[in-house]
């Protein structure tokens, strides 16, 4: 499905050579392989430099989110949370204003990027503000005192954001193309700038799947079981921060996925993060490869915001799905 | 067999003592029961064994304090059945039980063939194979208690504690799942630790049966020196008739008072 989506992604496109040459060409690229695709030099340039690192970097954003929501949801027992509900991308986006408003021209020549580690560190801080809020005014198995506390966080982080913004006007260009995202604008750079985060936090959440089952029974038997609940959860809470905040970094907000997916692959195939986890990873960027089409050829020359397709695409197939599940019982 | 000894076990939350000074001896393959009222602290001393709720004192299990023990290795030496276990109902039985071997597997390593191998021998012997993929959710009390007892018999550990393991079951099911635990019991060789309200049926399948009332040990023995009719009015508040069935089984039948 990934790999269908990936070509699909490079097969469309409002410029370009005709969609079936493509594929042949890509074939020819690869060692060992001639296949004469008609595909000429400029024609594979836009493919190789304008569309596969958009489809590259919206797969890796789908997987990442859709991943990390599937972990926050194991590691705080709730199945509403996601990385925008808690905080994490408004806490990201932050990070990255503080980031433009210090010093954005000096800082991106640095060894490290420090836009990806300021989003980091605020959409850790952010987590960790609504689940201490959540947990304390809630007990732990509120599933509602998380949410509305995610609410209140984002909400703060918004108007602190504005704030700054505000004192800071000439960057208000910058931040706000950043925070739309830059997936249309991809380059291979923007690919090398998050992957090494999500390579990390995706390896390290899929090791993480079995024992996100066995806090499934609760902390206190998950304890008697010989789990160290708390370290596990930090760990977690910690890479799937990294990754979310590393992908806001290039793609903005884009809501719907971390919480969607999910649950899509729970009714397929179950609610067992074994399968969850590593499922939710590939349909998560086949998902994101595949709403960002409609986006780039609706209303061509311009663009529609992948957000909007996201939510256009989502709520009729999590409606599909809900659906056949009922019938089939 | 392994013993289980208690040394001064106390267990605090915040300024409420709810254990205090606890201590007894459980012996090899002895079925110890503490019964006692609501708030007496029987809850607190199983969650302080399985390391819920921290404790001062020593719990010593077969000559080594479980202070030294790492979680791991407390979870392969006591498993524990609380009193609601959480059962989501989106799990199926096998992944339930799985769950039980959780003490064998390294933090990012998977089950190995031994540990599906031992599930699916648990699932026969409990004569539960039909419910491997039934839904969690889809099940009735008395196989939930039954799904949950498999758990913690698939983490082959020696000694086994029970919260309140009849208390939303109905008398034939309570039966079945202390049949079920005395079978186990005599099978492997388990040392077993349960707190139960039910005082005829604490006393008709446990050795020996401790008083606890506000978290101190009142009075330990057999059914015949512990159920005695003085001893639970003053500490449960209750007139009751204790029966002497001719087999030496205890029956605790509550008296209404007579009205005034």
């Amino acid at each position: 499905m990934l790999v269908l989506a990936l070509l699909c992604g490079a097969m469309i496109g409002p410029a370009g050579p005709t969609w079936w040459r493509i594929p042949l060409e890509l074939l020819n690229r690869l060692p060992l392989l001639t296949i004469h695709s008609g595909v000429s030099e400029s024609e594979w340039n836009i493919i190789w430099l304008v569309r596969m690192p958009r489809v590259v970097l919206a797969g890796l954003v789908g997987c990442t989110l859709s991943i990390a929501g599937a972990s926050y949801q194991g590691v705080f027992r709730n199945p509403l949370v996601d990385p925008y509900l808690l905080g994490v991308a408004a806490g990201a986006g932050l990070g990255a204003t503080f980031v433009f408003t210090i010093n954005r021209a000096g800082s991106s020549t640095w060894l490290i990027d420090p836009l990806p580690l300021a989003a980091f560190g605020c959409g850790l801080a952010a987590v960790l503000v609504t689940y201490v809020v959540g947990t304390a005014f809630g007990g732990e198995r509120s599933s509602t005192t998380l949410v509305l506390a995610g609410v209140a966080v984002t909400s703060l982080v918004t108007a602190v954001q504005a704030f700054l913004l505000q004192r800071h006007s000439d960057v208000m260009r910058e931040v706000y193309s950043w925070i739309l995202g830059r997936l249309s604008t991809a380059t291979w750079t923007d690919v090398r700038l998050v992957l090494p985060y999500v390579v990390l936090s995706t390896t390290v959440l899929l090791f993480h799947r079995r024992l996100l089952d066995v806090l499934r029974v609760g902390d206190d038997e998950a304890t008697a079981l010989g789990a160290h609940v708390n370290r596990i959860r930090l760990v977690v809470v910690l890479f799937a921060t990294l990754g979310t905040a590393a992908v806001v970094a290039v793609s903005g907000l884009i809501g719907f996925v971390g919480i969607i997916v999910p649950h899509a692959v729970r009714l397929l195939v179950g609610a067992s993060y074994r399968v969850v986890l590593p499922l939710s990873f590939l349909l998560g960027g086949a998902f994101l490869i595949t709403a960002d089409i409609p986006g780039r050829i609706l209303s061509n020359p311009a663009e529609t915001p992948i957000g909007v397709v996201t939510a256009f695409l989502g709520a009729p197939f999590f409606l599909l799905i809900l659906r056949t599940r009922q019938a089939s019982r | 067999m392994t013993s289980l000894n208690f040394e001064k076990v106390s267990v605090q939350y915040g300024h409420r003592h709810a254990v205090v000074e606890f201590s007894e001896v459980v012996r090899p393959g002895e079925w110890l029961c503490l019964i006692g009222p609501n708030g007496a602290g029987k809850s607190s001393l199983l969650r302080a064994i399985v390391g819920i709720v921290s404790f001062s004192g020593n719990i010593v299990v077969d000559g080594a304090t479980l202070h030294d023990r790492n979680a791991r290795r407390r979870a392969q030496l006591v498993a524990y059945v609380p009193q609601s276990p959480v059962m989501p109902s989106d799990m199926n039985a096998y992944e339930y039980v799985l769950l039980g071997r959780n003490p064998y597997v390294s933090h990012f390593g998977s089950e190995s063939v031994h540990d599906t191998a031992m599930v699916n021998s648990v699932f026969e012997r409990l004569d539960l194979s039909d419910f491997t993929h039934r839904q969690l959710g889809e099940l009735s009390g008395g196989e939930r208690q039954r799904v949950a007892i498999a758990r913690a018999v698939a983490q082959e550990a020696p000694i086994l504690l029970l919260d309140e393991p009849t208390s939303s079951l109905d008398i034939g099911h309570q039966q079945q799942a202390l049949e079920l635990v005395d079978k186990l019991r005599r099978e492997h060789g388990l040392t077993v630790v349960s707190a139960m309200h039910d005082l005829t049926l604490a006393g008709s399948y446990a050795d020996r049966l401790v008083l606890m009332h506000e978290g101190h040990r009142v009075v330990g023995g057999t059914a015949q020196e512990v159920l005695r009719a003085e001893t639970l009015a003053e500490f449960y508040g209750v007139s009751v008739h204790v029966h002497h069935e001719p087999d030496g089984t205890v029956a605790v039948i509550p008296r209404r008072s007579l009205r005034t």
